[in-house]
């Protein structure tokens, strides 16, 4: 069984955190196909929120196929996330260091390598989307 | 779905002044409901309309379909928690069950002793020297202990510390998972507010200024930014909430249908703290300035 924890300062909605924390659980092996999830009134129990959210988190696990629910049971999970994509990112790692370093021998500064990088995250993803 | 409170023209007035005037709004069964706004807004005149200890000065009010305070039935439908958490200070904690028990035709003895036994409470101790935490705690099982369907608390954190608070609310809230029941609770403690509800309900000035869950609430606002300009020239579905401009910049708050596909603009989702801010004037305020540099072309 794992615990949920709920960071206020964080920016991401509670039951954004709900689905990321599972979500971390099956990519480290903390969970696995079979495992139950906290039941939603131990949730609620543990972190003083509002039921409709962690209700709102295991339907989304559902959709995305890693949770199912069983009436009057709980909540198991179904899938698991493997570790195949972190060879991929292997690669990935090095040419973005690749690219950090010609960014900073460039002059730019920590600020504006993360706002060159949000920016081109959000105007690329706003083209997969149209 | 039926409705936890109905009001129409709603309008409460002592002497001359009104402390709620022209309170037109519906709130659905089954939720967690914030009622927020700023000290002598009319939170508490709102919650002891429904609970049926003030009536109306015009307009209708009705709670789970019926008019407050109606009969014995409607009075114990609705359970309500005034501001401090009263408890009777010379009397036991059995004492407080007993009473409780008298009163009330559909008090569930077992819920509260199984409160009680969690809270770790010796039943003989006098209710006066309680803790502030362990008072609401009494207060709250008195309260859900007759068994109601809508759960009025009036800012009953507010003098908790941060843990009393946590198990308070914890109780509430499983409370809630459990039964389904609907509560509105009044409070300034916004970041709470925020974990617990999923409705709100904002009165200033006397008026309600905003109702709705609050996902549709976080989802229709947001706070732009950008060069200075002139507001009016936004799409017709986006409102201004607030604004603010300095020389060169413009910031305002939003309530918005669509998306926002000016690139002048850059777009912050929002708080409900931010949003409740907006609302009441007093400006959200602007984000961890992380100002973006660099991107300029």
């Amino acid at each position: 069984m794992i615990e949920f924890h709920l960071d206020s300062r964080s920016g991401v909605s509670p039951y954004q955190q709900i689905v990321q924390q599972v979500r971390h659980a099956l990519r480290l092996g903390l969970l696995e196909p079979g495992d139950q999830l906290p039941t939603v009134k131990d949730v609620v129990a543990s972190l003083a929120i509002n039921p409709n959210t962690v209700l709102k988190a295991y339907r989304e696990l559902e959709h995305s196929g890693l949770a199912a629910g069983r009436p009057g049971v709980g909540t198991f999970v179904t899938a698991t996330l493997s570790d195949a994509p972190l060879a991929a990112q292997l690669p990935l790692r090095r040419e973005l260091e690749r690219w950090l370093v010609k960014a900073r021998t460039a002059g730019l500064d920590d600020e504006s390598i993360e706002a060159l990088f949000r920016d081109s995250f959000r105007s690329a993803s706003a083209r997969d989307i149209a | 779905m039926s409705s936890a409170l109905t009001a129409a023209g709603l309008g409460k007035r002592y002497g001359r002044k009104w402390a709620l005037r022209g309170c037109t709004v519906e709130i659905p069964d089954g939720h967690v409901v914030g009622l927020v706004g700023p000290n002598g807004a009319g939170k508490s005149t709102l919650l002891n309309l429904m609970v049926g200890l003030l009536a109306p000065s015009e307009g209708s009010l009705e709670v789970l379909g019926r008019r407050p305070a109606a009969d014995a039935e409607q009075l114990g439908r609705v359970g309500f928690l005034a501001q401090d958490a009263p408890v009777y200070g010379s009397m036991s904690i059995a004492d407080h069950l007993r009473f409780g028990a008298h009163l009330n035709p559909r008090w569930d003895a077992g819920f509260a002793q199984e409160r009680l036994d969690a809270l770790d409470l010796d039943p003989k101790q006098r209710a006066g020297r309680l803790s502030g935490g362990q008072r609401a705690q009494l207060a709250l099982t008195m309260a859900l202990a007759k068994r109601p369907q809508l759960l009025l608390l009036d800012e009953p954190v507010a003098a908790l510390d941060p843990l009393a608070r946590r198990d308070f609310l914890a109780t509430l809230t499983s409370y809630v998972a459990e039964h389904g029941i609907s509560v509105v609770m009044s409070s300034h403690l916004l970041a709470d507010l925020e974990r617990v509800c999923d409705y709100l309900l904002l009165v200033s000035a006397a008026q309600v200024q905003l109702a709705d869950e609050v996902e549709e609430l976080l989802a229709h606002h947001r706070r732009i930014s950008g060069p200075r300009r002139d507001l009016s020239t936004l799409p017709a579905d986006q409102q201004v909430i607030w604004q603010s401009h300095t020389e060169r910049q413009t910031t305002a708050v939003i309530h918005l249908e669509g998306a926002i596909h000016d690139p002048a603009w850059q777009v912050d989702e929002l708080s409900l703290e931010d949003v409740v801010l907006a609302y009441m004037g007093g400006g959200a305020q602007a984000p961890p300035s992380r100002p973006l540099l660099g991107v300029a072309r």
